[in-house]
């Protein structure tokens, strides 16, 4: 079961997180509109795009399984566990997003998935 | 919000003058990012504090959950949550998906020292190298450019 929520976790934040970049890169939030009076207008933009309805939808998945995997798991097993998409995402960042995935973020990718998996022994 | 805008966001760094921009600018994309970090890590450790707290019995039925975010704790460490998801979201505009990822994973360690130090869990020697490997992570990806699809970007928008 805790592996199950894993899973869950990982696949759907994958794709909530791919949706996101892909959507966001293409409707960048500017500095301005970072204000308090700009929120709404923000936010009733990203309601608007299908990719983001999507990505939030996935992040509602990957939350409420991780909700259920914080009442069966540790704290320390629980968020380290979870941290395999980064691997997954940048294979997909690369592929997906044709991002620049220069040695240096492949070995942090690898030095992150390293340091997750002895986080979680 | 969508921008007709060819302005460049923070992190931008593929033409030269995009490139310029990025040193100008670079704080923001960095500040940002510690907000992310800040928000994700006490938000899932007031989730935890909640979900170690509560007497519910958690099954498929989403009733349990929807009850469960209205107690106090998992109410608190939910509001951060959705606050890092959009200010996470801004931070995925300005720079890369194989950017944020790594640098962001410092909350992996944060959480870890809460556990500790709060939850009183057990952190072995291995943990540590696991916290020394991801800081290793962060460290490499600091050489690299927040942003690498700028210019695809910018063309993009015209």
């Amino acid at each position: 079961m805790k592996w199950a929520m894993v899973a869950i976790i990982v696949g759907a934040t994958a794709v909530g997180d791919v949706l996101q970049s892909f959507d966001m890169k293409r409707h960048a939030v500017q500095t301005e509109q970072l204000r308090p009076s700009r929120w709404m207008s923000v936010l009733s933009g990203m309601a608007r795009r299908a990719p983001i309805v999507v990505a939030v939808f996935m992040m509602a998945i990957s939350f409420f399984a991780f909700m259920k995997l914080l009442s069966l798991a540790d704290l320390s097993f629980a968020v380290p566990a979870t941290a395999a998409s980064v691997v997954l995402e940048t294979v997909l960042a690369r592929i997906v997003l044709k991002e620049s995935v220069t040695w240096q973020r492949w070995a942090a990718a690898f030095c992150v998935a390293c340091g997750v998996a002895l986080l979680a022994m | 919000m969508t921008t007709s805008s060819p302005a460049a966001a923070p992190g931008v760094a593929a033409s030269a003058t995009g490139q310029q921009r990025a040193y100008g600018v670079d704080l923001r994309v960095k500040f940002l990012t510690i907000f992310v970090v800040l928000t994700n890590v006490f938000g899932n450790a007031a989730m935890s504090w909640g979900m170690k707290h509560q007497n519910v019995e958690l099954g498929l039925s989403p009733l349990p959950y929807i009850r469960l975010i209205f107690s106090p704790w998992i109410l608190f460490g939910t509001s951060l949550l959705i606050v890092w998801l959009l200010s996470r979201m801004t931070l995925l505009g300005w720079a890369d998906l194989s950017y944020v990822l790594p640098v962001t994973s410092i909350g992996y360690v944060l959480n870890s020292i809460l556990g500790k130090y709060i939850f009183g869990e057990q952190i072995s020697w291995y943990r540590w190298l696991g916290t020394a490997a991801i800081v290793i992570g962060m460290i490499f990806v600091g050489f690299t450019t927040a942003n690498t699809t700028a210019g695809r970007q910018l063309k993009e928008r015209g």
